[in-house]
């Protein structure tokens, strides 16, 4: 009997809830979020793990939705975009986004959250040019990056 | 995007036999190498081994060595304070790769058999005869400007892309592997120095390391000596970060007595593997640091050098890296 398959199912809690899905063995976990769980705020830009876009969190750490193989990710913790606002209160660093005009089109700006909120908990955003460093794997194609980098640093009191 | 099956191992040796029962079958860990790979129909596994979960993720700095385990995430790596305190080299190089999040993703052993960047490569389309054998290079005579000036064959000239891959050349480190070998777990278990890791294209381009096929890499050492104590990480890149690097070196000098006792020193960007610059320790043995030893180490970097239709620029960018690492190590304390 081959261990090799084509389907796996998985269990990952998503934004605090426990979900279990069947899933192909070549789907990411963007595929997985966006298509199968209508997680639609994580992105599908580049695709190739280049534009930050499709940032989210899995157990704590960003990472590239769109290179990680959904099969890999069973027993994860994953937190998108949607899950960031937990009764609608917003997360201080959704909160300097907003104070600090932090977008435009606003197609990046999930993943420039969840990276900013990954990035706060790395500990790293210590002064600015740390923290444009830092944030290096989001793009704006709009080029907010200088409210982008002042409500990072608001929200980490730097 | 050609389907591929996937199966997770639960130790080692299940994924040795994992590779073995279905041939063409690749490990994947982190893959942020191998997915965007996929994705482009550069590779078409028919089936992923989930590594991710072996214990092979430890870091172990001890008094004469430091182990990595290579399931370790880059960004782990980077921030060890073991391996900033005996190693600097290593931390740099990891810290100037890709991005926060590739970072987190990303293990050491990926990182170490990465593909290259060659936009021929990883183009479907185009002539490239590490994709496909005897299809010709479209880089040579083509857009070659990120492409190598040592190392490259008249069937390829792509560049070597890992940055830690570098340094740990420099630092003389080793690559523990493992393979069926023998009947049993007993066989199949051998080290390979970092700079013998890697193989330049010759002929047969498509051929980049010495990994048999279905080989894992289990770990990575590295000497902890004064030299590695006494190491740093240099990249140049077109862009300020989240870049490949144009030209990189890693450093390492001993020095005492006012003396530098020994030296390694080694570049990114410019060869088809990652290239010691023996020139330029040559030059450093035995010399006082700076003038003229610094100098002379610096014009010697690009001995053997070849440069193609518009990467001449890297001989000269090189020489300066080669300087400005220099003397940081003689400045720093």
């Amino acid at each position: 009997m081959t261990r090799f398959s084509d389907r796996i199912e998985i269990a990952m809690s998503v934004n605090g809830e426990a979900r279990r899905v069947g899933v192909s063995a070549c789907a990411t976990l963007l595929d997985v979020v966006r298509d199968q769980l209508g997680l639609t705020g994580a992105k599908r830009a580049c695709d190739r793990g280049a534009c930050g876009a499709c940032t989210v969190l899995v157990d704590g750490r960003r990472i590239y939705a769109c290179l990680a193989l959904a099969a890999a990710q069973d027993g994860k913790r994953v937190v998108t975009i949607e899950g960031l606002a937990p009764g609608g209160e917003l997360h201080p660093i959704q909160r300097a986004f907003v104070a600090h005009d932090a977008l435009q089109c606003g197609y990046c700006t999930p993943g420039q959250i969840l990276s900013a909120v990954g990035l706060l908990g790395e500990g790293r955003a210590t002064d600015e040019a740390t923290v444009r460093e830092q944030m290096s794997g989001n793009l704006c194609r709009c080029g907010a990056y200088p409210q982008i980098v002042a409500a990072i640093r608001e929200a980490a009191g730097v | 995007m050609r389907p591929f099956d996937y199966a997770r191992a639960t130790s080692v040796c299940d994924a040795l036999e994992l590779a073995a029962a279905r041939p063409g079958a690749v490990f994947v860990a982190g893959g942020t190498d191998l997915v965007p790979l996929w994705k482009d129909a550069v590779c078409a596994p028919p089936a992923v081994i989930d590594i991710s979960r072996l214990p092979l993720g430890a870091v172990e700095v001890g008094d004469r060595e430091i182990a990595i385990g290579a399931l370790a995430r880059m960004a782990d790596v980077a921030d060890h304070p073991g391996i900033g305190a005996a190693a600097p080299a290593i931390a740099e190089a990891l810290r100037a790769s890709a991005s926060g999040q590739l970072r987190n993703a990303a293990t050491i052993g990926g990182n170490l058999v990465q593909r290259t960047r060659c936009s021929y490569f990883r183009t479907a389309g185009f002539s490239c005869n590490k994709r496909a054998p005897g299809s010709g290079c479209g880089a040579l005579g083509g857009d070659d400007r990120r492409h190598a000036i040592f190392g490259a064959s008249e069937h390829c000239a792509a560049t070597h892309a890992s940055d830690l891959a570098v340094a740990l050349v420099a630092l003389d480190a080793t690559v523990d592997l493992v393979g069926r070998g023998g009947a049993g777990d007993a066989g199949g278990d051998r080290a390979v120095a970092v700079g013998e890791l890697f193989v330049t294209p010759g002929d047969r381009p498509d051929r980049e390391t010495v990994l048999r096929p279905g080989e894992l890499i289990r770990a990575l050492r590295v000497p902890r000596t004064a030299l590695a104590r006494r190491s740093c990480y240099l990249k140049v890149r077109d862009r300020a970060s989240f870049d490949f690097a144009v030209v990189s070196v890693a450093a390492a000098l001993h020095i005492e007595a006012g003396v530098v006792r020994d030296a390694r020193l080694a570049a990114g960007g410019v060869g088809t593997v990652p290239w010691r610059l023996r020139g330029s320790e040559q030059a450093l043995a035995g010399a006082r640091p700076g003038e003229p030893a610094f100098a002379e180490a610096a014009a010697r970097a690009t001995d053997g050098a070849r440069p193609l239709g518009h990467n001449g620029f890297k001989l000269e960018l090189l020489r300066r890296c080669v300087r400005r690492v220099l003397d940081e190590l003689a400045g720093a304390a």
